[in-house]
C-alpha cells in the first residue's frame, strides 16, 4: 500500500480522538537532535481544519487493525472497513518531515488493539524508540496508554512520550459493559492512577538527580464520547471534576459522538452529533478549571442537563441575584470571574486600571471589556453598567438574544421553535 | 515658555526615534509627527533631519528603565507594529509617562496608552499565529520560508525558530517589509532584501506536501464541518503562506522536476551575507 494512502487510512480512523494539545512540556533544544517543546503555555495550533479544530499534532493510529468490537467505534473488528498499520521507520521519517517543515508540533500516538493490548504498546514503544534515539526527535509526543498494558510497559512509554492518555470513552460502567465488552472500568483507572503516582515520584525524583529521566512531563489527559449513551451532564461533569482532583489530570476532552456505524444501542445514523452539547460541556470545564466554580453549583439533581439556550455561566448568574451586581470598582478578582461575559484576562485589566484610578463605563470598552452579557451584572461606581433596567426574565431574554447569534444554524431552528412553545 | 512645534525625521530605527525624544526635550520642541526618512513625502512645514545619536538614544533608555523596568521592552514591541504613525503615538505616551510617573502605567485605557496596548496585542496575536502558520520548505537540507505579515515581527519570531530549529540553517523571508531573518550554526541575522523569490521544490519536497495535504484533508470531520469557526481561527490573509491550502505541485517525473543544480540554489547565493547586506 501506498504511504499516502495509509497515511490518509490511520488519520482518518485517528480523527475521533478529540485530545490536539502540545501544551504542558517545556524543553529547549538539545545538541544533535530534532526541535523542542513549544515555549509557549497553550501550545501551538498549526492548522486549522474544515471543521474548525486545531491541528497540532500528527495524530494517527500505528494500526486500525483492532481485535476489539465496541460497537460505537469505527475499527472495530466486525466493521468492514481498509486495515494498514504503519512500519515503524515509515512513522518516524513522517514524523520528523512533517515537524521540519513546521507543519506540526509533534506526534499523537494511539492505536487500535493489535491482539493484545501489551503487544501493541510493544510496537508503539519500538516506533517511538526508533523516533527518538535513531530520529533524534526532541519535539512533542503523545501517546495513549490502552487499558489493560501492563505496568512496566507503560512506564517505558511515560518515559519517550511527553503525555500519556487513557480513554475513559464512556462515561459510566454500565455504558462500558454494554457497548465496550472488552473494556472494564477498573482496567482504564489503574493505568491512570499509575501515571498519577509515576509522574508524583519522578518529580521528586528529578527534584534529587537533575539527571534522572523524564516521565510523561506534560502529565496525562482522557477523553470521553457524549451522546451515545444516556449520561446526564452532571453526571459527566461530576466525573470530570473528580479526575482533576483525584488522577491530577491536565485536560478532560470530550467528543461528541459521530454515528459512524449502525447498532441497536446506539443513536441512529441519521443523528446530528450534540455539538452543542460538546460545546457546554467545555464552558463547563473552562469554569471548574479556570473560574472557581464546584460542579455542583453549575448542575443540581433537579436539572441534570445544560441549557442549550445559554451558556453555564449565565444560568449560573440568574440563578444567584443575591451574588449581583458586582461593583467593578471594588470587586475583588474570584467575584469578577464569575461574572458572565468576564474572563481570566478582562478580570486581570480591570484589577490593574483601577488602581490608576475610578474606572468609567466608557473605560471598561476601551480594556476591551466586552459588556454584551456583563452589562447586566456590573456596577460602575454604584451605577449598573446597563442603561436598560430589566427584570430578571428581560435580563434572560437579552442575554438569549445575545447567545444565539454565536449559535450555529441548525441550533437556532431549534431554540425558535423552542421560543414558541415557552 | 510654549515649545515650538516641528517636523522630525529620523533613520527609521528604534535607537533614531529615541534620539527624536531626546531632541525635542533638549530644544524644547513639540513634534507634530515623526517620519522615517525612507518614506518621506515633500512637506511644507519644517522639517528637521534628526541623526541617530547612540549616546542620546542611551539616555532616553536610562530615564525610562528608571520609571520602570517594563517600559522598554514594551516600547520596542510598540515600535515593531503596524500602527499608523507609531513614532508619535510612542512619543505622546513617553511625554505622559514622564509627567505622570510610573503610575500612568496602570491608565490602561488612557487614550495615549491604549491605542499601543491594543496594537501591541494585535502583534502578539500574529506573532503567535505565525509560529504555527509558517511553513518552511526543504531544499538541499535547508529550510526556507516566507510570510506576509502585518507588523514586523521577524524580531519576534527570531527567538522561536532559532530554539526549534537550532540544529538546522533557515531562513524566513518577510514579503510586507522586505528584510530576511537568517540562521546557520547558532547564529541568527535580520537583513534587508529587496527582492526574493523561492526556488522550485525538488521531488522530495513535492512529496511531503502532498502527504501533508492528505492529512490535512483526512483529519476533518464532515459531520462537523464548520468554515466559520475554521475563519476565525485561520484568518484568510495566512492561506496564501500555507502548505494545505495550495493545489498539489505537477508531479515530478523520477525526481526529475525543477530541481536546481547542486551548490546552486537560486535562493540564498553562497556568497549570500555579501549580496543581502547591498539589498
Amino acid at each position: 500500500m501506498e504511504l499516502a494512502d495509509k497515511l490518509a487510512i490511520l488519520a482518518d480512523a485517528a480523527k475521533y480522538d478529540a485530545a490536539c494539545t502540545s501544551s504542558g512540556a517545556r524543553r529547549s533544544h538539545r545538541e544533535g537532535m530534532i526541535g523542542n517543546t513549544s515555549s509557549s503555555l497553550a501550545g501551538c495550533c498549526h492548522s486549522f481544519s474544515a471543521d474548525g479544530r486545531c491541528i497540532t499534532l500528527l495524530k494517527v493510529l500505528l494500526s486500525n487493525d483492532c481485535c476489539y468490537d465496541c460497537k460505537y467505534c469505527v475499527n472495530r473488528r466486525t466493521n468492514e472497513t481498509r486495515r494498514a498499520t504503519f512500519e515503524p521507520r515509515e512513522l518516524a521519517e513522517l514524523t520528523i518531515g512533517f515537524y521540519r517543515r513546521n507543519y506540526i508540533e509533534g506526534l499523537f500516538l494511539s492505536s487500535a488493539v493489535l491482539g493484545s493490548p501489551d503487544r501493541t504498546t510493544e510496537l508503539m514503544i519500538r516506533a517511538l524508540r526508533l523516533l527518538r534515539e535513531e530520529y533524534r526527535f526532541n519535539g512533542y509526543i503523545h501517546a495513549k496508554a490502552i487499558p489493560g498494558t501492563s505496568p512496566e510497559l507503560i512506564e517505558q512509554l511515560g518515559l519517550l512520550a511527553d503525555r500519556l492518555s487513557v480513554n475513559i470513552e464512556l462515561p459510566s460502567e454500565a455504558s462500558l459493559r454494554s457497548l465496550a465488552p472488552n473494556k472494564t472500568k477498573r482496567a482504564i483507572l489503574a493505568p491512570m492512577r499509575q501515571i498519577r503516582d509515576q509522574v508524583v515520584e519522578n518529580r521528586e525524583a528529578l527534584a534529587k538527580y537533575r539527571s534522572a529521566p523524564h516521565f510523561a512531563p506534560a502529565g496525562q489527559a482522557t477523553q470521553l464520547i457524549v451522546g451515545a449513551t444516556g449520561e446526564s451532564d452532571r453526571h459527566i461533569l461530576h466525573l470530570t471534576e473528580s479526575l482533576y482532583e483525584r488522577y491530577r489530570l491536565r485536560r478532560v476532552f470530550y467528543s461528541a459522538y459521530v454515528p459512524v456505524v449502525e447498532n441497536t444501542m446506539l443513536p441512529s445514523l441519521e443523528t446530528k452529533p450534540p455539538l452543542l452539547r460538546e460545546h457546554r460541556l467545555y464552558q463547563a470545564d473552562w469554569l471548574l478549571r479556570f473560574y472557581g466554580f464546584r460542579a455542583e453549583e453549575l448542575l443540581s439533581e433537579d436539572a441534570p442537563d445544560f441549557d442549550p439556550r445559554l451558556d453555564p455561566k449565565c444560568c449560573w448568574a440568574l440563578r444567584h441575584p443575591e451574588f449581583f451586581p458586582v461593583e467593578v470598582n471594588r470587586a475583588d478578582y474570584e467575584a469578577l470571574l464569575r461574572v458572565p461575559g468576564v474572563g481570566v484576562v478582562s478580570a486581570r485589566r480591570i484589577l490593574t486600571a483601577r488602581r490608576a484610578g475610578a474606572l468609567h463605563v466608557d473605560d471598561l470598552k476601551k480594556l476591551g471589556v466586552v459588556l454584551k452579557r456583563a452589562q447586566y451584572f456590573l456596577t460602575c461606581q454604584g451605577r449598573l453598567v446597563s442603561p436598560l433596567r430589566l427584570s430578571a426574565a428581560g435580563v434572560m431574554a437579552s442575554l438569549m438574544a445575545a447567545e444565539r447569534a454565536a449559535l450555529p444554524a441548525a441550533q437556532f431552528e431549534q431554540l425558535s421553535l423552542f421560543d414558541r412553545v415557552g | 515658555m510654549a515649545w515650538r512645534e516641528i517636523i522630525y525625521q529620523y533613520d527609521g530605527s528604534f535607537d533614531g526615534l529615541l534620539s527624536c525624544i531626546y531632541e525635542s526635550y533638549t530644544q524644547k520642541e513639540r513634534p507634530t509627527a515623526i517620519v522615517d526618512a525612507g518614506d518621506a513625502e515633500p512637506c511644507i512645514f519644517d522639517v528637521r533631519t534628526v541623526p541617530t545619536d547612540r549616546a542620546h538614544a542611551q539616555r532616553v533608555l536610562r530615564s525610562l528603565r528608571k520609571i520602570s523596568g517594563e517600559v522598554v521592552p514594551f516600547l520596542q514591541r510598540a515600535f515593531l507594529t503596524c500602527l499608523p504613525d507609531k513614532e508619535l503615538a510612542i512619543y505622546r505616551f513617553v511625554a505622559k509617562l514622564y509627567r505622570e510617573g510610573p503610575q500612568y502605567l496602570s491608565r490602561l485605557s488612557d487614550e495615549d496608552y491604549q491605542p499601543l496596548l491594543r496594537a501591541v496585542r494585535h502583534m502578539s496575536g500574529e506573532v503567535e499565529h505565525l509560529r504555527g502558520f509558517l511553513r518552511f520548505s526543504v531544499f538541499d537540507g535547508m529550510l526556507g520560508a516566507e510570510i506576509e505579515p502585518k507588523n514586523r515581527v521577524l524580531p519576534l519570531l527570531r527567538g522561536h525558530f532559532c530554539d526549534r530549529c537550532y540544529n538546522e540553517t533557515f531562513f524566513i523571508y518577510d514579503r510586507t517589509h522586505r528584510e530576511a531573518l537568517l540562521y546557520a550554526g547558532g547564529v541568527s541575522r535580520i537583513v534587508p532584501l529587496d527582492a526574493f523569490e523561492m526556488a522550485q521544490p525538488d521531488g522530495e519536497e513535492t512529496e511531503y506536501r502532498r502527504l501533508w495535504r492528505r492529512f490535512y484533508d483526512s483529519v476533518a470531520i464532515r459531520e462537523r464541518e464548520n468554515s466559520k469557526l475554521q475563519m476565525t481561527h485561520l484568518p484568510l490573509r495566512y492561506r496564501s503562506t500555507m502548505t494545505e491550502f495550495q493545489p498539489d505541485e505537477a508531479l515530478s517525473v523520477d525526481g526529475e522536476t525543477a530541481l536546481p543544480p547542486k551548490g546552486k540554489c537560486d535562493m540564498l547565493p553562497e556568497d549570500h551575507t555579501e549580496r543581502l547586506r547591498m539589498g
